[in-house]
C-alpha cells in the first residue's frame, strides 16, 4: 500500500478512536455525576432517589448524635437557608460548627442522608486572603 | 526588617523588568553584552528573593507577630520545626517560595548554558524573568508578606494542627520545586521555537531539569499521599480531590515528555508532540499553583475567594495562546526526520505509553474541571466522584504498567519475532507463573487487581532479565565479580538503568495500590473499654482510655484523648496500638476567658495507631464519643467560665482524670489493608531510580572537566 495512504488511514483510525473515547468519557461523566448544590437550591427542588453533592457551612450548634448517625444542618455559604443531614461514618478531623463541608446526599423523607465516606471538610488554613477572624 | 523585605521585592520586580528588556534587546540587536546583562539580572533576582525569604523565615522563627502573616499562621506554641514550615502555609509565603525557587533554578540553568545555546538562551531568560515578574508583582501589589502592624497581638493563630506532620514540612517545597523546575524546559522550548532551532539541543540542555522537576513533583505527591494516610483520620491516601489532581496533571504529561524526548533524540521524530507536551506541562504547573488559590472548584482544601484569579487566568491564557501560536507558525521546522517504521517497535511503544499518559491526564483534567464544564453546558454545576475516576484510570494504569515492561526491551525501528522471543519469553513465563500462583491461593476476586499483579511481575522480570544479561556481559568483558559488575553497569549507563529502576518502583507502587484498594477491610465501630471488634481476621479490644495535656513552656499546646487497643489474631496477641485525638486550643476562645471552651473549640487532629508491615497495615483512629464529651464540656464551661484562668487549668486536669478513669464509649475507624507499605516502598524505588538517572555519569563529568580545562588552556594560549 502507498505509505502516505497508509499513514492517512492510521490517522483516521486514531482520530476516530479518540473521538469515540472522548464521547464515552463525556457521556459517562454526565450520567455518573451528582449536581453540586447549596441548601437553598435543594429546598427549592429535589428529585427523590437522585444524589446531590451538597456544599455549604455547618450551622452553629446544630451537630448532634442519633445512635451511630451524626445529624447536623448545612446552610448556604452566604445565606441562612439550611437543610438537615444525617451521616453515618467517621467524620473528618476538621469537621465542626461553621466549617465548609461537601457531602453526597440523597433525600429520605424530610432528611438528607449522606453517603458513607462522602463527607469532606475543607482544611481551614489554606491560602485565605483575609485573616481568619474576618472570614 | 519588613521594610527591607518589601524593598527586596520591589527591587526584584524592577530587576525582572530590566532583565526581560535587556535579554530581548540583546537578542534582537545581536548585542552579547546586553544578553549577558539579562542573565545577570536572573542572578540578582535570586539574591533579592533569597534575602526576602530569609527575612520572612526569621520573622516566623522569632514569632514576630508584627508581621500579619506570622500572626495569622504561627504562634509561640508552634514547635520550631513547624514555625519554619508555617511560612509556606500562607498565601504570601508560598508565593515567595515560588519566586525564590524559580530564581534559583533559573540561575543554575542559565549559568550552565552560558556558553551554549546562545540564540535560544536570551528568549528563555526573558520567559523565566517573565514568570519572576508575574509572581513578584503579586507579592508587591496583592499579597505582600511584609505587611506589618504597629501593635503586635500577644499570641498568633498558630499553624493548623493538621499540617503539623513531617511530610507537610517537605511536601510544599517539593511540589513547588517541581512546578518551578518545569518552567525551565518550558522557557527553553519557547526560546527554541522563537529562533526556529528545534533540534534536540534544547532538550539535552534542559533534560536534567525536566527530570528533576518530575522527581521533585513526584516526591511532593507521594509525601502528600503519606500525610493523608497518616494524619487525616480517614485512612486513605488518594481522594481525587482537585488539589491532588492539580499536582498529578503536570506529573503525567511530564512523564510522557521524558519518554518521548528519547524518540526525538534518537530518531528526530515527535518534535511537535514534544514541544506540545513540555509547553502543556509548564502551563499545567502554573494551573496547579493557581487552582490551590482560586476558589473555582470545591475541594477538601479551603480555597480563598482569591483576588489572584484574574492575573492567573490571564497568565495561563497567555501561555496557551503563545504556545499554540508558536507551534502553528513553526510547524514546518517541526517536521519529523523519520517515519514510524512499524507498530512493533520501541518508538511505537513509547508513543503508546505517551497516549496512555496523556489519556490519563485528560481523564483527570476532565473530572477535575467537570463542575465548570457541566455548568457551562447545562447551567448546573455537577461533580464526579472517585468511582468515575477509577472507571477510566484503572484500565489505563494497567496498560501503562504493561507498556513499561515492553518498552525497555523491544527493538528500535522494527521488532522481529526472534527479538521478541529472546526478550519476552522469560518475563511472560514469570507473569504466567504469578497468575497460576494467584489462582492457586484463591486470589481471584478482583480481576483488575489480579491483572495488575501479573503485569507487575512481568515488569520486574523484564528488568531482572536485562540486569542479568548486562552483568553477565560485563563480567565476560571486564572479569569482574557480580556485585562490582552490576555497579559498573549502572554507573556506565545511569539514564537507562535509572529508568529501569523507576519502572520496577512504579510496578511495586501500582501493585500496592491495587491490593490495598481491592482487598481492604474497613469498619466504623463504637466501643466502650473492654469491648472487642473484629476486622480482617484481627480482634481489636479497647483496653483503656488515655488522656494527657502537652505544654510548651507554660502554655498549653494541646489536650490528647485516646485509647490503648490490644490486637489479637487467632487468640494470639499481635501488638498494642495507641491512637489519640489531639485538641489544639483556639486562641479566640482563650481570649474570651474560657480555657475549656478554648481547648475543644480549636482544631482537632487524629494521631493514628498503626502497625505497618510488608504484607498488611492495621490502621486505627479514635474519635471520643462527641455526645458524651460535649455534655461534659458544656457542664465544665458553665462551671468555670467566671473562674480565674489558673483555676480553669485545674479543671482541665480534672477532666483528663475523669476521662482516663471513666468507661466512656468512643468511635473508632478500623482498617486492615494489604500491601500499603508497597506504595511507599515503590515510591522510594522510583525516586532511587530518578536519582540514578539524575546523577552525572562519570564519563560525562570527566568530559566536562576535560573540556573546561581545555577551554582554560585555549584562553591562556590566546592571551599569550
Amino acid at each position: 500500500m502507498d505509505p502516505s495512504r497508509k499513514r492517512r488511514i492510521r490517522l483516521v483510525v486514531a482520530l476516530t478512536a479518540a473521538v469515540i473515547l472522548a464521547g464515552a468519557l463525556a457521556y459517562t461523566s454526565f450520567s455518573a455525576s451528582s449536581a453540586a448544590v447549596q441548601p437553598s437550591k435543594l429546598l427549592a427542588s429535589t428529585n427523590a432517589g437522585r444524589t446531590y453533592q451538597l456544599t455549604g457551612k455547618v450551622v452553629d450548634g446544630s451537630i448532634r448524635h442519633d445512635g451511630d448517625a451524626t445529624v447536623f444542618r448545612v446552610r448556604d455559604r452566604n445565606g441562612r437557608a439550611s437543610v438537615p443531614v444525617s451521616y453515618v461514618g467517621t467524620v473528618p478531623d476538621p469537621f465542626r460548627d461553621g466549617r465548609e463541608v461537601i457531602v453526597t446526599v440523597r433525600k429520605k423523607g424530610s432528611m438528607f442522608v449522606g453517603e458513607r465516606d462522602s463527607l469532606i471538610t475543607k482544611c481551614p488554613s489554606k491560602f485565605t486572603d483575609k485573616p481568619a477572624s474576618q472570614t | 526588617m519588613a521594610t527591607v523585605g518589601q524593598a527586596c521585592l520591589i527591587l526584584a520586580l524592577l530587576t525582572c523588568a530590566y532583565g526581560i528588556g535587556a535579554s530581548l534587546y540583546g537578542a534582537a540587536a545581536g548585542r552579547r553584552d546586553w544578553v549577558d546583562s539579562g542573565r545577570r539580572a536572573v542572578y540578582a533576582l535570586a539574591v533579592l528573593a533569597t534575602a526576602a525569604f530569609v527575612i520572612l523565615e526569621s520573622a516566623f522563627l522569632r514569632s514576630d507577630f508584627h508581621y500579619n502573616v506570622v500572626a495569622t499562621h504561627s504562634s509561640t506554641t508552634t514547635p520550631t520545626f513547624y514555625k519554619a514550615a508555617a511560612a509556606w502555609s500562607s498565601q504570601e509565603g508560598s508565593l515567595l517560595l515560588w519566586v525564590w525557587l524559580l530564581s534559583l533554578w533559573s540561575s543554575l540553568v542559565l549559568f550552565l548554558v552560558r556558553r551554549r545555546l546562545r540564540d535560544v538562551a536570551p528568549y528563555a531568560t526573558a520567559v523565566l524573568l517573565g514568570f519572576g515578574a508575574f509572581f513578584t508583582s503579586l507579592l508587591v501589589f496583592t499579597a505582600t508578606p511584609f505587611h506589618t502592624v504597629a501593635a503586635a497581638p500577644p499570641e498568633g493563630t498558630g499553624l493548623n494542627p493538621l499540617l503539623r506532620h513531617p511530610s507537610m514540612m517537605i511536601h510544599p517545597p517539593m511540589l513547588y520545586s517541581g512546578y518551578t523546575l518545569w518552567a525551565v524546559p518550558f522557557a527553553f522550548a519557547i526560546g527554541a521555537l522563537v529562533v526556529r532551532r528545534v533540534d534536540a539541543d534544547w532538550i539535552r540542555a534542559t533534560r536534567r531539569f525536566a527530570l528533576a522537576a518530575w522527581f521533585f513533583l513526584g516526591i511532593g505527591i507521594l509525601l502528600g499521599a503519606r500525610w493523608s494516610y497518616a494524619e487525616l483520620g480517614w485512612g486513605g491516601y488518594w481522594a481525587w480531590d482537585p488539589v491532588e489532581n492539580a499536582s498529578l496533571l503536570p506529573w503525567l504529561t511530564g512523564t510522557a515528555f521524558l519518554h518521548s524526548v528519547m524518540v526525538q533524540e534518537k530518531r528526530g521524530m515527535l518534535k511537535v508532540w514534544n514541544v506540545s507536551l513540555v509547553l502543556a506541562t509548564g502551563t499545567l504547573a502554573v494551573l496547579g499553583t493557581f487552582l490551590v488559590r482560586s476558589g473555582i472548584l470545591d475541594s477538601i482544601h479551603a480555597f480563598g475567594a482569591s483576588t489572584l484569579g484574574v492575573p492567573f487566568v490571564s497568565l495561563i491564557g497567555l501561555m496557551i495562546a503563545g504556545s499554540v501560536a508558536l507551534i502553528v507558525t513553526r510547524r514546518d521546522s517541526l517536521r519529523s526526520e523519520h517515519r514510524l517504521d512499524s507498530l512493533l517497535s520501541r518508538e511505537a511503544v513509547f508513543l503508546g505509553n505517551n497516549l496512555v499518559l496523556v489519556g490519563l491526564a485528560f481523564v483527570v483534567f476532565w473530572g477535575t474541571f467537570f463542575p465548570l464544564i457541566s455548568e457551562a453546558i447545562t447551567g448546573t454545576k455537577q461533580a464526579v466522584g472517585p468511582p468515575w475516576f477509577d472507571r477510566y484510570t484503572v484500565p489505563l494504569a494497567l496498560v501503562l504498567v504493561l507498556l513499561s515492561g515492553i518498552g525497555p526491551v523491544i527493538a528500535w525501528r522494527r521488532a522481529t519475532w526472534a527479538n521478541a522471543r529472546r526478550n519476552f519469553l522469560w518475563p511472560v513465563a514469570v507473569a504466567l507463573l504469578t497468575l497460576v500462583l494467584l489462582i492457586a491461593f484463591g486470589v481471584t476476586q478482583n480481576v483488575a487487581a489480579v491483572t495488575m499483579f501479573v503485569f507487575g511481575a512481568f515488569v520486574v522480570a523484564v528488568v531482572a532479565q536485562e540486569l542479568a544479561r548486562g552483568v553477565s556481559a560485563r563480567r565476560a568483558m571486564a572479569d569482574e565479580g557480580p556485585g562490582r559488575a552490576l555497579v559498573s553497569l549502572v554507573r556506565r549507563n545511569r539514564r537507562r538503568y535509572g529508568g529501569y529502576t523507576v519502572h520496577v518502583g512504579m510496578a511495586v507502587l501500582f501493585v500496592g495500590v491495587a491490593a490495598s484498594t481491592a482487598f481492604q477491610h474497613a469498619r466504623d465501630v463504637r466501643l466502650s473499654p473492654g469491648q472487642t471488634a473484629t476486622i480482617g481476621g484481627y480482634a481489636i479490644t479497647y483496653r483503656n482510655a488515655t488522656a494527657r495535656a502537652d505544654y510548651r513552656g507554660e502554655r498549653l499546646e494541646r489536650v490528647a484523648l485516646g485509647a490503648v487497643l490490644d490486637v489479637k489474631r487467632k487468640g494470639r496477641r499481635i501488638t498494642t496500638l495507641r491512637t489519640e485525638r489531639g485538641y489544639y486550643p483556639s486562641t479566640a476562645a482563650f481570649m474570651s476567658g474560657s480555657v475549656v471552651q478554648g481547648i475543644f473549640e480549636g482544631d482537632a487532629t487524629s494521631e493514628v495507631g498503626m502497625k505497618a508491615g510488608l504484607t498488611r497495615d492495621l490502621w486505627t483512629a479514635i474519635r471520643p464519643d462527641p455526645e458524651y464529651l460535649n455534655k461534659v464540656i458544656d457542664a465544665l464551661v458553665a462551671k468555670t467560665k467566671n473562674e480565674p484562668i489558673d483555676q480553669q487549668f485545674k479543671v482541665v486536669g480534672n477532666l483528663l482524670g475523669t476521662y482516663r478513669q471513666g468507661a466512656f464509649p468512643a468511635q473508632f475507624r478500623l482498617i486492615s489493608s494489604p500491601l500499603v507499605t508497597w506504595i511507599w516502598l515503590g515510591g522510594i524505588i522510583v525516586f532511587a531510580g530518578g536519582l540514578i538517572a539524575l546523577w552525572p555519569a562519570p564519563d560525562a563529568a570527566r568530559r566536562r572537566a576535560t573540556a573546561g580545562y581545555a577551554g582554560r588552556v585555549a584562553r591562556e594560549l590566546g592571551r599569550a
